[in-house]
């Protein structure tokens, strides 16, 4: 049997009020890839900064092979031999290539750094371990960020790393990138290094990891061998939900998903690189679209591209009554389309001003501030709103902060009914609220189709995304893989397009 | 193949070169290596504040404080050495300190409440220039003899030509200065917070002591500067050295050291200083200008070198992406 090289055993972190991991085990053996999966919010990033010493540990204990250490800060944690490369590089570009694997360590004589010793210990560094040989005195900027990534596993190998932690390396790269980074990732595991791999990427998990660890809601949900389990189990451990369940939940009132009417906008092989894959995707007045993919699987991506926050790299999309495309968010706007987005604390609401004042940002913004609109008119359609969307407390007058998240979610939906656009785009409108209220939101979405409002909902519920959709569109890996008319949603199809498998 | 890194500072070299051939064609007596000279012996506390104000530029700060330090340096040194009768030998080596421990007061500060440094130097700067008027409001001439010495000495040159001392301590710390940022661990470290200090911090550098003494050495050439000023001007008085922050970091910035921290050359800063000299020297060998003349020409020219820097910084985000 061999002996785990790292060994965290009991590992629990808390935050103020909430508990970010309870609990955990996790270990990981010499010479091996090892998945870390888990949905937002399971507490990945969490039990990754613990190892790395950004955070500390509250209860449990840390081995080292066989011994027990305590990491108080990133530099304890490399000198454990555990180092970590970063989604974003971590690496100053100002400096040069070998600057930043041997800063902190420069071979020095007399306390002066000997320039040629680094540049050549880099370069045959790069070259032996990694198979790169490029020109090390350039500046780190001058190169891709799929090169950067490499110098920066180059600097944790120079620290002598055991572990190696590879958090998210391939959501910023290409195909061939990361081939090439994964054929370097197989000869470290050859060379018996500890591979920790974090990534949202299904088929990237199939083909480079032997085992996998499964994090829900900061607990541990299990350690697998990856042979050993199918993706489709995979994606139900990390949901949580047994199929046969999810199987018997009621579909939302059939009936109520009206005819639908023409064509509202047609994105065909629209595509941007590293975002989105090229997709086509067509929405009619009146309908309901929906997107289901697990985190990061190009959910977003779309939704901004359609509505011109991000520039296409190909494709077309085409608005059919004005038979123009998207360029910026401001002809969005022009043309008929709202977004509400994913991040309602950064991205909508304005914490400081009133419920009114929320509402009426986005009618004020395009009418210009030439054209006020009038105080008695704001207030009418305050009102008017709060009481169409059950805003509570029925205050128009209330500072939005003060508000529950269910509710903010509310002013900022009232915000771009106001503009009476022709496509709404809601990403993620129920993350983070209470049943009730997105009980009352799906129907608010529903009976806005009704009235012959195309929507396209984004949401990582399944469940939510089924009840109001009247076709849902599968991504997985940044490409879109399937499209389900209406007799054809459910779960186990959804899941399995997920699941790729 | 050139280097790109160093485009900055050979358009800074070859700026200088052209005002120095220009003034040498228009006036007649510019063209001599005393004019050169005399530019180090008017700038040398220019040039030693400028070379502490790099490293802090290039770690991604700023220091407000240094004129005042300057000035509450030579009020120092003026009213222990005047007033109290100690010995130079042990009032120089204090006012030194006292101005190192200056900037690592405001180092400190500035690194563990997290505060900009703009606005911990600036309350730096009121402080300094405040105390010298406690010292006195009025000008305490230093007829020491040791001062008066070191003032007067010219070291000779061949062509009849001399310099002060003060240069050979200018120049010796832009030696000393390039070698710490170039060939030092602290001078790389430098670099690398005002790369990313995020990173940095990732990567197991001490940030947080290089951060301070960033400022340390940064106090620590104000003061020196102030000795030299001193040396100079022959006394202490509140009022000397005003604005004169503004001026340095005029010449980091044209010497090519980035604002926004990261990039710079110690030599950059030198030849920055220069530039300023030159065009201070030929507006007095025009005679007829206002020398309010060189503070346009001076604004002028950090329009230039800030968008010449923008357009190089752009040039390096499309490579990146």
């Amino acid at each position: 049997m061999l002996v785990p090289i790292l060994e965290m055993t009991g590992i629990t972190k808390r935050f103020p009020g909430v508990k970010a991991l309870s609990n955990v085990d996790f270990r990981l053996f010499p010479g091996e890839v090892h998945a870390l999966m888990g949905e937002n919010g399971a507490g990945k990033s969490t039990l990754i900064k613990v190892l790395t010493g950004v955070y500390s540990i509250d209860e449990g204990s840390v081995m080292i092979e066989d011994q027990s250490v305590s990491i108080s800060g990133p530099l304890e944690a490399q000198k454990a031999g555990i180092s970590t490369v970063y989604q974003e590089v971590n690496l100053c570009p100002n400096l040069t290539v070998a600057e930043n694997i041997f800063i902190g360590r420069e071979p020095l004589k007399f306390g002066k750094i000997q320039w040629k010793k680094m540049n050549k210990d880099a370069d045959q560094l790069l070259r032996e371990r990694l198979n790169l040989s490029i020109d090390v005195t350039l500046p780190l900027h001058a190169y891709s960020v799929a090169i950067q990534q490499l110098i920066a596993i180059a600097r944790a190998l120079s620290i002598s790393a055991k572990v190696l932690i590879l958090d998210e390396p391939t959501s910023s790269l290409d195909q061939n990138e990361v081939q090439q980074l994964f054929s370097i990732m197989r000869k470290l595991k050859s060379e018996g290094l500890a591979i920790l791999f974090v990534t949202h990427f299904l088929d990237q998990v199939y083909e480079m990891s032997d085992r996998i660890t499964v994090l829900r809601n900061g607990e541990l949900e299990g350690e697998y061998l990856a042979a050993e389990l199918p993706k489709i189990e995979l994606v139900l451990k990390m949901i949580g939900k047994e199929l046969k369940l999810l199987e018997e939940l009621p579909k939302l009132s059939e009936e109520s998903k009206s005819s639908v009417g023409n064509t509202m906008i047609t994105a065909s092989e629209l595509g941007r690189k590293g975002a989105i894959k090229p997709f086509n995707l067509e929405i009619r007045k009146g309908e309901v679209v929906g997107l289901a993919g697990l985190l990061g699987s190009g959910r977003t991506e779309i939704a901004r591209l359609l509505f011109g926050v991000d520039r296409p790299d190909e494709g077309k999309l085409v608005v059919a009554e004005s038979g123009s495309t998207v360029k910026s968010p401001r002809q969005a706007i022009d043309q008929g389309i709202a977004f509400c987005s994913e991040n309602r604390k950064t991205e909508g609401i304005i914490d400081d001003l009133t419920v009114r004042e929320n509402i009426i940002l986005a009618l004020q913004a395009t009418r210009g501030w030439s054209r006020p609109l009038s105080r008695k008119k704001q207030d009418e359609i305050a009102d008017q709103y709060i009481k169409m969307l059950n805003i509570n407390p029925p205050n128009p007058e209330h500072l939005i902060k003060n508000l529950s998240g269910g509710n903010q979610q509310k002013v900022l939906l009232a915000r771009w009914l106001l503009t009476e656009p022709d496509l709404l785009i809601l990403d993620e409108p129920t993350r983070g609220i209470d049943i009730g209220a997105k009980a009352e939101i799906q129907k608010l979405v529903l009976s806005l189709a009704k009235q012959g409002m195309s929507v396209l909902f984004i949401s990582s519920e399944m469940e939510e995304v089924i009840r109001v959709s009247d076709r849902v569109a599968i991504l997985r890996d940044r490409t879109k893989v399937k499209e389900l008319g209406s007799g054809e949603i459910n779960q186990q199809q959804i899941m399995q397009a997920m699941a790729g498998g | 193949m050139l280097n790109r890194k160093f485009v900055p500072i050979l358009v800074t070299f070859g700026l200088l070169a052209a005002m120095f051939a220009a003034g040498s064609f228009r006036y007649t007596g510019f063209f001599s290596a005393q004019v050169l000279y005399n530019l180090l012996i008017d700038n040398s506390f220019l040039i030693i504040t400028a070379v502490g104000m790099t490293f802090v530029i290039i770690s991604g700060g700023i220091d407000l404080s240094v004129g005042s330090v300057i000035a509450l340096t030579t009020m120092l040194s003026a009213s222990l050495v005047e007033q109290q009768g100690w010995s130079p030998g042990v009032v120089i080596p204090l006012v030194l300190i006292i101005g190192a421990l200056f900037g690592t007061v405001m180092g400190a500060i500035i690194h563990y409440f997290k505060i900009q440094p703009f606005i911990v130097t600036l309350a730096g700067m009121f402080l300094a220039r405040g105390i010298c008027y406690i010292i006195s409001i009025n000008t305490i001439t230093v007829t020491n003899s040791f001062f008066t010495k070191v003032a007067q000495t010219k070291i000779s040159l061949p062509g009849g030509s001399f310099i002060s001392i003060n240069v050979i301590i200018a120049l010796a710390v832009v030696l000393a200065a390039i070698f710490l940022a170039h060939y030092t661990r602290f001078g790389r470290n430098v670099y690398a917070i005002g790369g990313s200090e995020q990173s940095a911090l990732l990567m197991g550098l001490p940030v947080a002591r290089t951060k301070i003494l960033v400022y340390t050495f940064s106090g620590f050439c104000s003061a020196l500067a102030g000795v030299v000023f001193t040396f100079y001007m022959l006394s202490g008085y509140g009022l000397h050295a005003m604005g004169l922050e503004l001026d340095t970091i005029a010449a980091v910035v044209i010497g090519g050291t980035l604002l926004t921290g990261g990039v710079g050359y110690v030599a950059g800063t030198f030849i920055g200083v220069l530039i300023q000299g030159v065009i201070q020297t030929i507006i007095s060998f025009e005679g007829t200008l206002s020398s309010w003349w060189t503070k346009i020409v001076i604004g002028l020219l950090l329009f230039v070198f800030i968008l010449f820097q923008r357009l190089l910084s752009d040039r390096r985000v499309t490579l990146k992406s």
